[in-house]
Parts: structure tokens; sequence; C-alpha cells
């Protein structure tokens, strides 16, 4: 089983513990995870993970959409982490490049109108910016990540 | 590149609104397109406008939002005519 999570500004505090927090999850059901991000969303990862307990492989956003669109790789599932507009684009790009079951981690101060973009994702949602309670709430919800391949 | 930025920091909505608003010649391509070797990003079908020798086209950069671009490219209008998206 194989996850792809798909990073884009880390602006927002949340995102990298967003990400570390699921990576462990998917770690443990057996998933070998890819994180996809810019530079400074894949160093702040890695910076918060320095014996790769939990980030296992890393890979250059514009790489990793060149090797879906070209289909040299795939995966089961995509995480995409979105805060704003250009989360929702890179979210339609993978619906329509991967056969990945699209998981859209939503979060932020104004989540509604992204909530909405996200189409027919499964949303894990919830207003936070510097405080990871809430979306930590809303990623315990899901019991099994491996059940909800396609 | 040699480009010009045509809309700054917008919405991919507002990007592709601009394009098919402003220009005549368009073609539409799905995400993950492949041009100037840059895979668009974008909520498909993706609005790629031909303006004599110039492609105008939205590219999404993750923290900045969607910028329209005008780009000198011969080959990619070559290219996107033959294909007729």
């Amino acid at each position: 089983m194989k996850a792809l999570f798909m990073m884009g500004c880390p602006e927002l505090p949340v995102q990298t513990a967003a990400a570390l927090y699921i990576a462990n999850k998917l770690n443990k059901e057996g998933f070998e995870v890819t994180s996809a991000g810019n530079k400074a969303a894949i160093s702040l990862l890695l910076n918060s993970d320095p014996e790769r307990h939990y980030i296992k492989k890393v890979m250059d956003l514009d790489r990793c959409i060149g090797a879906l669109a070209e289909k040299t790789i795939d995966f089961d599932l995509c995480f995409v982490f979105i805060h704003s507009d250009s989360g929702i684009s890179y979210l339609a790009t993978i619906k329509s490049i991967s056969k990945a079951k699209t998981i859209a981690v939503i979060f932020g101060k104004e989540i509604e109108s992204l909530i909405e973009a996200s189409g027919d994702s499964i949303i894990i949602a919830a207003k936070a910016v510097h405080n990871p309670t809430p979306l930590r709430a809303q990623i315990d919800g899901v019991k099994s990540w491996a059940a909800l391949r396609k | 590149m040699n480009y010009e930025i045509l809309l700054p920091n917008s919405s991919f909505k507002e990007c592709a609104g601009y394009i098919k608003k402003n220009f005549k010649e368009i073609y539409y391509v799905p995400a993950g397109y492949k041009i100037f070797d840059n895979y668009l990003i974008g909520v498909p079908p993706i609005p790629i406008a031909v303006d004599n020798e110039d492609i105008i086209m939205p590219y999404v950069k993750p923290c900045h939002g969607c910028f329209v671009l005008r780009i000198p490219g011969k080959e990619e209008i070559e290219v996107l005519r033959r294909e007729k998206l």
C-alpha cells in the first residue's frame, strides 16, 4: 500500500504537525508514505523528524506531478494539504492524473469554501492555524486508512 | 524563461476566466498537460490561449496563488493547433 502527501506552502504551522501525525498512523498500518512538497515544506518535515521515524521518502513537488502525469508512479491514497486556492488546484490535478483515492486535509481560518471546492474527495477539515488539536480530532475519526482505498 | 505576468496572485478560477474573456483562440487541456517542460496545475479543463506568437496560460505557485502568463512559444502553438484540444 502506497500513500502520497502533496504539500504546498507551509505558511500555516499545523501543516507539518498534521503530516507527521498522519504519517505515523499510515506507517503503523503498513503504508509506504512518500511526502512531496516544495523545499520549505519538505525541510520543515525533515527538521521535525531528524531520525526519519515518520518521514521515510521525500520528493520534490514538481517532479512528483511530472512522474504522476507520465504514469511512472502512482499511489493508493493521496493526501492533499489545503489552506488556499492553490491547494484546490493541486487536488484537482491529482484527481486527473492519479488513480489514488484523494483525501483533502483542509485547515486555516476560512475553510468553508475550500471544503465546498473539494468535490468528492474524502475531507478531513478543521479551523486550525497554530493549534493542531482540532485537525487531529478529525484525523482520529478515521479508524482505518487502508479501508479507504478504492 | 521569458514571460510577462498578465494577472498576478489570483485564484485559478479568476485566471481561467481572464483567459476566456480576453482571448479568442483558446484550447482546453487536461491537468498535468506538459507545456514548456512544465506540467500544468489546475482545475480541468484548463484554458490556454494563443495570441500571435505567444501562449497565454495559467500558472499555479503553491505559495503565491495563480498567475496568467504570456510566454513566446512558436513550437508549443504548433502542438496545440495540431492536437486541436
